[in-house]
């Protein structure tokens, strides 16, 4: 009883501050890997949630993918981070103001809601008792015949996020010798070898 | 002691928060924006599991599957474009883009 409800509150508080430090460090390097624990254990909390494939998905897809482009980009460019903290004072008393306003306003609403009796009737795709039909078993079974055509619309979100990036970040340059196929097919005994005879004892002009 | 669902939609609420303001507080810094709206996506994520979960309805977790994918896409799509400011201007400073003009 007492196991999930300690497991709740490592996982959750160990997230909002891996969360507040992301936006605290004065290293961006610091902020990545502070974003990576925050991912972490919201993959904690997804499966203390019974969300096991959703879980693995985030270790895999934020810690794996996206937290290491992170990484890589902040230590590709070559800039000066001190001077990009500097309006950081300035704007912190506005931004500590929102911060209060906007924290009241969601818990305001988290703490006045109430699940309506007939949602019960509504639910799309019930979920099956986890001891039957494991998780992502059932994930898949919504997902590739109801859903089919989100998931292959999230397919092409891909496709296009990665042809974007590629597009953005190629550079031309003028002087590298690149493959063309079109003058390699092209090539013909007759215009590649010369055939040159050289007399004895003379050798070549 | 019991968790409920009000625990996650607390947790996700801060998280929101948190982002939102390392949104206003790191005016400069894009890339600290850009992990900000990761976190704000996150926060999304932990209630759209949260209510899939308690409510016992799967679609929620398809939609946090999407919401994923459009994270991971607008990640990528982020960088290569910090990436692109950055070899023109020389810095990634966020109040200088106005100066591009197209």
């Amino acid at each position: 009883m007492f196991l999930p409800a300690i497991f709740f509150y490592l996982f959750a508080g160990m997230c909002i501050a891996a969360a507040f430090m992301v936006i605290a460090a004065k290293n961006p390097v610091h902020s990545v890997l502070f974003l990576i624990l925050a991912f972490v254990n919201a993959a904690g909390l997804f499966i203390l949630l019974g969300a096991e494939f959703l879980a693995m998905i985030l270790v895999i897809v934020y810690v794996g993918a996206v937290a290491v482009l992170f990484l890589f980009v902040v230590m590709m460019l070559d800039v000066d981070f001190a001077q990009l903290r500097q309006g950081f004072l300035q704007y912190l008393p506005i931004g500590a103001f929102l911060a209060i306003v906007l924290l009241t306003e969601l818990v305001l609403v988290v703490g006045a809601w109430a699940i309506q009796g007939t949602v019960q009737q509504a639910i799309a795709s019930p979920t099956p008792p986890i001891a039957q039909v494991p998780n992502t078993e059932a994930l898949g079974h919504v997902l590739y015949t109801q859903y089919v055509y989100f998931f292959q619309a999230a397919g092409i979100v891909l496709l296009v996020a990665m042809v974007g990036a590629i597009v953005l970040t190629l550079r031309h340059k003028p002087n590298v010798r690149r493959q063309n196929i079109a003058r390699q097919v092209e090539r013909s005994k007759a215009t590649a070898v010369e055939v040159v005879k050289v007399r004895p004892g003379q050798g070549l002009p | 002691m019991t968790i409920g669902l009000g625990h996650y939609l607390t947790v996700a609420a801060i998280l929101f928060t948190i982002g939102v303001i390392g949104i206003f507080i790191n005016r400069k810094n894009v890339i600290v924006i850009l992990m900000s709206i990761e976190l704000i996506l996150l926060a999304g994520n932990i209630n759209l599991v949260a209510f899939s979960s308690f409510l016992g309805d799967l679609v929620g977790q398809v939609y946090a599957l999407l919401v994923l994918t459009v994270a991971a896409a607008e990640a990528a799509i982020g960088l290569a474009i910090l990436v692109a400011y950055f070899r023109n201007r020389g810095s990634i400073a966020v109040e200088d883009v106005n100066l591009m003009k197209g």
